[in-house]
């Protein structure tokens, strides 16, 4: 009877506890629905590393100033892909991504909210930088502009006894950059800074030299192009490779050593050891504490007519909506774009890590290399604009370059070179093949 | 005592015991498997928009060369580095189970490597790699020969200490006397190898066959770090094909590829490899279980 009871009491025990963690378990379920949710969150899948602290702190302040809940996660550097096709599959996708591309807008067109009419559209200080998907909706607006091209030293150049005057096309910088490397024992410092082809630095190559050659074809066929072609003719490769021998040949490392990289070239040009650094915008805040006289040149590389080319402009850079979360977070994250481009403060400090901002109320750039850009346009060069941004199934397709360009590092023969054409222009052929349904 | 005494509360409690590892297996292996299989016969960019479409990606999987110059290489090499794992492994825990001074600092450090992730090995190699090749001219990303001896240089430096504790471990569960009378019957050195040592080691030697040859096959950290699948070698159809790519890395590059015809493509080659690396794998272990012997 004893034990009867005891077993009795157990039980009911054991209920209360049980009804008291479901009492509990509902009260946080319920909260969870409450207020904050209706608030909608911002969830940005940002793909610049390298401004990954400044955008911290700015969703830091904008939770601060307005309660949203801001969350900014940076993809590891050149894992963005595969990161976003993780994330939009769970059940608290990003609401703010990243596109780089016009296939990149193929492949997402049915998650991008459409952005025309909305206010962050009509902040937008021109149209040039947007991309509309085949339904001709806007799915998503470019948030930056850069430029790429060879940052020059000007006062190494001068130290060897040459001026930026003599630089006005390929002869020029031929001269200047075999000289300096030739004296290189006598004057401390070489041309060109490594030209490493391990994926920290291999897109320099692959994916931003490579541009002139496609500005060429570009400009060979008349226009400009609007969506990839299913194959390129390769015509302009040897300019590509008058470029690409001086960089590699007139450098502080020798050629052959390369393909595994291990070299940190923009500590190279900072630090005053090298003339040349092939790179872009970007790079400006760094380089200019080091080196205030920076500057940036176009790709010279033996073209008729390169005294007018200008800098590479434009953007791999834009914005999209998600239109698969909520109504509220969509507004929330819109409120937040709307922030960070009109806020004197916030688009200060975005400027200063991205560029130049294509937005009405966004703070001017102090970008050095960007004004260079604006100069040559003034000045009336034609802009080389980033064609690369149409490469197929962009990771694979350079993989492809890098693995010639070593064989070709390391024995710089015109064979290789052939070989390298190959997995240039048949290789284009083949990923665009792939990535077709 | 009845035995229904303890079978009774056993079989009452069981489910309770059994539960929470039923349950993780089926979160963990079980539902990702059957949801794997399914997305191999779909379409898809995003796991939850799967459109159903059928065989068409085994037919694709197939018909990729790149996937049969990944499968034949990872096959060259699940062999090489299973014999190349296995026979210093046990070596060095024949030399590692007599007693001298330091024997277990010896262990501890061959069993080391083990402890490193394998993208931090396949860079620290590349590293070693790198410094020696230069001064040859040449470099593990150029030639298909270095790569795959290279990979299987890190596996080995990975795996040979973890193998070779399974084998001290087996060794250490021969009995004493039947060695002890192995030596009074005046056994020579080999025919205590052949005659006793392997004999009751078999089980220790089916785990450790099992073990390097699934890695073997699977390995994918290792290949990304050090080669990538380069050199790449451009056909003359316009085709590349990747000579030191992996099954896994090859699965891997499919998914990530462009566009989403690639990623059921991408799955059902994982289909087809976890099909071939089960099948050998299984074959393999009725075939050593089979010459274990009762001690």
């Amino acid at each position: 009877m004893k034990e009867k009871r005891m077993g009795a009491n157990r039980k009911r025990t054991i209920r209360r506890i049980l009804l008291a963690c479901l009492l509990v378990l509902l009260a946080a379920g319920l909260s969870s629905c409450g207020s904050g949710r209706e608030k909608g969150r911002v969830y940005w899948l940002n793909y610049k590393p390298e401004i990954d602290p400044t955008l911290q702190k700015l969703a830091r302040e904008y939770r601060e100033k307005t309660g949203t809940e801001v969350r900014v996660i940076t993809a590891a550097s050149g894992t963005y892909a595969q990161t976003l096709i993780a994330e939009m599959d769970k059940s608290a996708p990003p609401t703010l991504f990243v596109l780089s591309n016009a296939s990149d807008v193929q492949t997402w067109q049915k998650y991008a909210m459409d952005l025309r009419d909305t206010p962050i559209a009509g902040e937008l200080s021109t149209d040039a930088y947007n991309l509309y998907d085949d339904a001709g909706r806007l799915a998503a607006v470019g948030y930056c502009y850069e430029c790429y091209g060879i940052i020059v030293n000007p006062a190494l150049v001068e130290a060897a006894g040459h001026s930026m005057e003599e630089i006005r096309n390929f002869d020029g910088l031929k001269a200047v950059a075999e000289d300096i490397h030739r004296r290189t024992g006598e004057l401390g410092f070489d041309a060109f800074t490594s030209s490493d082809m391990d994926g920290s630095s291999s897109w320099r190559f692959t994916g931003h030299l490579v541009n002139l050659e496609y500005v060429y074809e570009e400009r060979e066929a008349g226009k400009i192009w609007t969506e990839c072609p299913p194959a390129i003719t390769g015509a302009y490769l040897d300019y590509y490779r008058n470029l690409f021998d001086l960089c590699i040949n007139n450098s502080l490392v020798a050629p052959n050593t390369l393909a595994t990289g291990g070299h940190d070239a923009r500590e190279e040009f900072v630090s005053g050891k090298a003339a040349f650094f092939i790179n872009g915008s970007w790079e400006y805040d760094t380089i200019s504490k080091a080196i205030p006289g920076a500057m940036m040149i176009p790709y010279y590389c033996g073209m008729a007519g390169e005294e007018n080319a200008g800098l590479n402009c434009g953007t791999s850079n834009y914005w999209a909506v998600n239109a698969s979360v909520s109504e509220a977070d969509r507004q929330a994250t819109m409120d937040f774009m709307m922030w960070l481009v009109t806020d004197p403060e916030a688009s200060a400090e975005m400027v200063r890590e991205v560029g130049v901002m294509p937005f009405r109320q966004a703070a001017p750039s102090e970008n050095g290399f960007l004004k260079n850009a604006e100069e040559y346009t003034a000045r009336g060069c034609y802009v080389m604009d980033w064609a690369t941004n149409f490469q197929p199934n962009t990771d694979q397709y350079r993989a492809g370059l890098v693995s010639a360009l070593n064989r070709y590092c390391a024995e710089q023969t015109d064979e290789n070179w052939e070989a390298f054409r190959s997995a240039f222009v048949d290789g284009w052929a083949n990923q665009y093949a792939a990535t077709r349904p | 005592m009845k035995p229904t005494i303890l079978t009774k509360p056993m079989r009452k409690w069981a489910w309770l015991f059994l539960g929470p590892m039923l349950v993780c297996f089926g979160i963990g292996f079980v539902w990702p498997f059957l949801h794997g299989t399914y997305l191999s016969f779909c379409r898809f960019l995003l796991v939850r928009d799967a459109e159903w479409i059928g065989g068409g990606n085994y037919a694709a999987a197939f018909s990729d060369p790149s996937f049969r110059s990944a499968f034949g290489f990872t096959a060259v090499f699940a062999v090489v580095s299973v014999i190349l794992i296995n026979i210093p492994a046990f070596a060095a825990a024949l030399a590692l189970n007599r007693k001298f001074r330091g024997r277990n600092l010896y262990r501890a450090v061959f069993f080391m490597p083990n402890l490193i992730g394998g993208i931090v090995l396949g860079h620290l190699w590349s590293m070693i790699f790198d410094g020696i090749l230069a001064g040859f001219g040449t470099s593990i990303l150029l030639d298909a020969k270095l790569g795959f001896w290279g990979m299987i240089i890190v596996l080995l430096w990975q795996q040979v200490g973890y193998m070779m504790i399974i084998y001290i471990a087996g060794l250490q569960a021969i009995p004493a006397d039947m060695m002890e009378a192995a030596e009074i019957d005046g056994a020579s050195g080999s025919q205590k190898l052949f005659r006793i040592i392997i004999p009751n080691m078999m089980p220790a030697i089916t785990i450790c066959l099992f073990l390097t040859l699934t890695n073997g096959f699977k390995l994918f950290d290792q290949n990304l770090a050090l080669t990538a699948g380069q050199p790449f070698i451009q056909q003359a159809d316009g085709t590349t094909v990747r000579t030191t790519e992996m099954l896994a890395l090859n699965i891997y590059n499919t998914f990530y590829s462009q566009g989403p015809s690639n990623r059921g493509i991408a799955q059902a080659k994982a289909v087809i490899f976890f099909v071939t690396v089960a099948g050998i794998s299984l074959i393999q272990l009725v075939a050593t279980r089979r010459k274990e012997v009762q001690q």
